[in-house]
């Protein structure tokens, strides 16, 4: 729980330290919002920065229910983004039933989902960036946090070059990156040769050698500040993702490198130091104390999405939300080689309110148009709402955990603790985009295979380790690996080989055994030759006798502790 | 758009996927065992912290090599150079890892390495400094199964 007393240094720290931001939670008082309202800003200072993360590849307008479990561990418990549901709503100071409170939290999702409509959609983007560049011209720099190319059907069959076109048209000034390298080390070349802006990831270094592979720092000159950006991909590619897709590039977190950059980049004239950041937010939370002189990170990876920039010591931390449903524009006031002050908006893109741009509609359309088939494809229903994102379940993944157990014909599933995949509402009709939208990827096999309960122990503890070491660094920044028909208990707080206990077997109630075999099927194995057929199919085959779906109520991991 | 491709490097080692821990394999170096390579190195002089530093990733992208460099802040002057470093697992079958002798023309105290980790351990490096004291560092290095982060 927060106290007031946290909350009101949180609104103190932003307004005294940096002066005004502009307050959200203006339009919580109107049931009708216009697309003025979402526009509105004040211009301010020299520099604007615009900041769009983790899209997954989401072209169109979607549903997308952030968590209602999202639990900090260590110094980030309690503390944003480790807040939600009613619980955000208090903290930020946003009315329940609120356009806001549809936009940041899960409370009340699918009455507020039919009432407010779809979020995002790149032509709606590309309408608020061509009204922030009318009005801040070239003092504006607009920056992707990266997870672009990837998380559509579309972009799994062009691969990612969908989104390169589009996003192109969007020009932005730089970019960094994470499912981008799963489209293989080869073909992340073959676009970034041709990129026009810069793909920046001052954490990748040629793996023989242990020289950067990519550009770490670009520099920029924008309302006559000079502005450096720093890129850091995800750190742990090669580990949360297959390694074999990259073989001869490391990652990360390297701090060393990002204070060396700072201090380059401060020498050769840089006013502005900006780091954009695939780290995740707590990874970012303990870089900024760790590393002085970043004036702004951009925060991504994680998918959370604050109103409020947060500061630490000098720096300010945004995180913009994911698939397109926010895009953050800061407005900083540099003078004397310093950043003075500040005024922030997380502009909601509430897909029916803000006219799309039509250009890149047609954009769109086009890239969509030899695809359309197979999007508007019907191959189910669902009674329930489906939704990914949550620390230990999302009903999505309930939904794959069922169909591998009985398309796979296993007593176990495991489904990996992603964060992207956009939500449907009870009564949607599934179409192949809706199926393709939370699985999409280039290792999509679903295996079947034999783990001792000895083993399934040990992967529990292992992801739960990635999600609930107390020091951010050794986070991966996923959710916990979702288990069809095996419960458990789950005490995050303790350390690893200790969180996991009561591992039930559910179809009979029987105690795991740590020496008996359990037939388990999954997906998303980052071993190469990974045998099996691609989840997509197998979830299909599920839904042709499972239609509708309807999801229980998930009881099966019980987390104490907290 | 600059783009590194100066070389492109051999592909390590086949596919092998981070190591997760096969317990019972070997017998692994207990950190008595640790503490005792540590003890023969300093002749049970206490190594106080700072000075050095030890590089190396928080997670293992592959436990099988997994780079380490060591460097120490001394002038390295007659009057005033590291002597030895001497790098220790906790986790292996055997603690010692390597020794780095260095001299007064050695110009800076730092050396590169790559190691194999067994599992997830403590690492730690200990400097020979010329008067006879010892300096010390260790992290903590995390092999994981890996394959649920995003």
């Amino acid at each position: 729980m927060i106290s007031r007393r946290e909350f009101m240094q949180v609104v103190a720290a932003t307004g005294t330290l940096f002066g005004s931001s502009v307050p959200w939670a203006k339009l919580s008082a109107q049931q009708k919002i216009t697309q003025g309202d979402l526009l509105d800003f004040k211009p301010f200072g020299n520099v604007t920065l615009a900041h769009l993360t983790d899209i997954h590849a989401q072209l169109k307008p979607v549903w997308f229910r952030e968590p209602s479990v999202n639990l900090g561990v260590g110094n980030a418990e309690g503390k944003p983004p480790h807040i939600t549901g009613s619980d955000f709503l208090k903290f930020y100071n946003i009315a329940s039933g609120s356009p806001e409170a549809y936009a940041l939290s899960s409370e009340a999702f699918v009455g507020l989902a039919q009432q407010y409509g779809r979020m995002g959609g790149i032509d709606r983007i590309a309408t608020v960036l061509k009204h922030i560049r009318s009005e801040r011209g070239d003092n504006t720099l607009f920056l992707d946090g990266g997870d672009t190319w990837h998380g559509s059907y579309t972009a799994l069959m062009t691969k990612g070059a969908d989104m390169v076109e589009v996003m192109n048209a969007l020009k932005p000034d730089a970019m960094t990156g994470h499912w981008e390298f799963t489209l293989g080390a080869d073909r992340v070349k073959e676009i970034v040769n041709d990129l026009p802006f810069a793909f920046l990831g001052s954490n990748i270094f040629d793996n023989e050698w242990q020289e950067p592979a990519f550009d770490a720092v670009k520099m920029f000159e924008r309302g006559g500040v000079k502005i450096a950006v720093i890129g850091q991909a995800f750190p742990y590619t090669p580990i949360a993702n297959p390694r074999w897709m990259m073989p001869n590039w490391s990652f990360g977190i390297r701090e060393e490198e990002i204070a060396k950059h700072v201090s380059a980049a401060r020498s050769k004239g840089a006013e502005l130091v900006i780091l954009l950041s695939h780290n995740g937010f707590d990874v970012d939370r303990k870089l900024a104390s760790q590393v002085k002189g970043i004036d702004v990170i951009l925060c991504g990876h994680t998918h959370d999405a604050l109103p409020v920039p947060l500061i630490v010591g000098n720096t300010l931390l945004v995180a913009s939300g994911s698939s397109g449903k926010f895009i953050s524009r800061l407005d900083l006031d540099v003078s004397g080689g310093k950043l003075k002050d500040f005024r922030f908006r997380l502009i909601p893109i509430f897909a029916d309110v803000i006219t799309p741009d039509r250009e890149i509609t047609a954009l769109v359309d086009k890239v969509r148009k030899p695809y359309q088939g197979e999007l508007k494809r019907v191959v189910g229903r669902t009674d329930s709402l489906l939704y990914r994102r949550g620390n230990f379940n999302g009903t999505i993944d309930d939904l794959m955990c069922q169909a591998l157990i009985e398309v796979r014909d296993a007593e176990i599933a495991l489904s990996p603790g992603f964060r992207w995949g956009p939500s449907l509402l009870p009564g949607q009709e599934i179409t192949g985009e809706d199926l393709y939208n939370s699985c999409a990827m280039t290792y999509p096999a679903a295996y079947r295979t034999k783990m001792t309960g000895k083993f399934l122990k040990e992967v529990l503890e292992d992801v739960a380790d990635n999600l609930f070491n107390p020091d951010p660094y050794y986070q991966q920044g996923g959710d916990m690996v979702r288990a069809g028909g095996l419960g458990y208990t789950i005490d995050p707080k303790k350390p690893i080989g200790q969180r996991i206990s009561g591992m039930t077997l559910l179809k009979d109630g029987s105690t795991v055994d740590p020496s008996r075999e359990y037939v388990v099927a999954g997906w998303a194995s980052i071993n190469q030759e990974t045998e099996g057929p691609p989840i997509w199919e197998v979830v299909e085959t599920y839904l042709k006798t499972n239609t509708p779906v309807r999801i229980k109520p998930n009881d099966a991991v019980k987390v104490v502790g907290v | 758009m600059k783009f590194y491709t100066r070389r492109e490097s051999l592909v390590l080692g086949g596919a092998a996927v981070a190591a997760l821990t096969l317990p019972g394999v070997a017998a692994f170096a207990k950190s008595e065992d640790a503490q005792a390579t540590m003890a023969k190195f300093t002749g049970g002089k206490t190594a106080s912290e700072g000075k050095i530093e030890l590089k190396m990733p928080e997670i293992a992208e592959n436990g099988n090599t997994v780079p380490l460099t060591i460097s120490v802040d001394s002038p390295m002057t007659k009057d005033d150079y590291v002597k030895r470093v001497i790098v220790i697992s906790e986790g292996n079958p055997r603690p010692e890892v390597a020794t780095f002798n260095f001299t007064p023309r050695s110009g800076i105290a730092e050396a590169s390495t790559r190691m194999r980790l067994a599992k997830t351990q403590n690492v730690v490096a200990v400097a020979e400094m010329s008067d006879g004291s010892f300096r010390m560092v260790k992290r903590q290095v995390k092999v994981t199964i890996g394959g649920c982060g995003g």
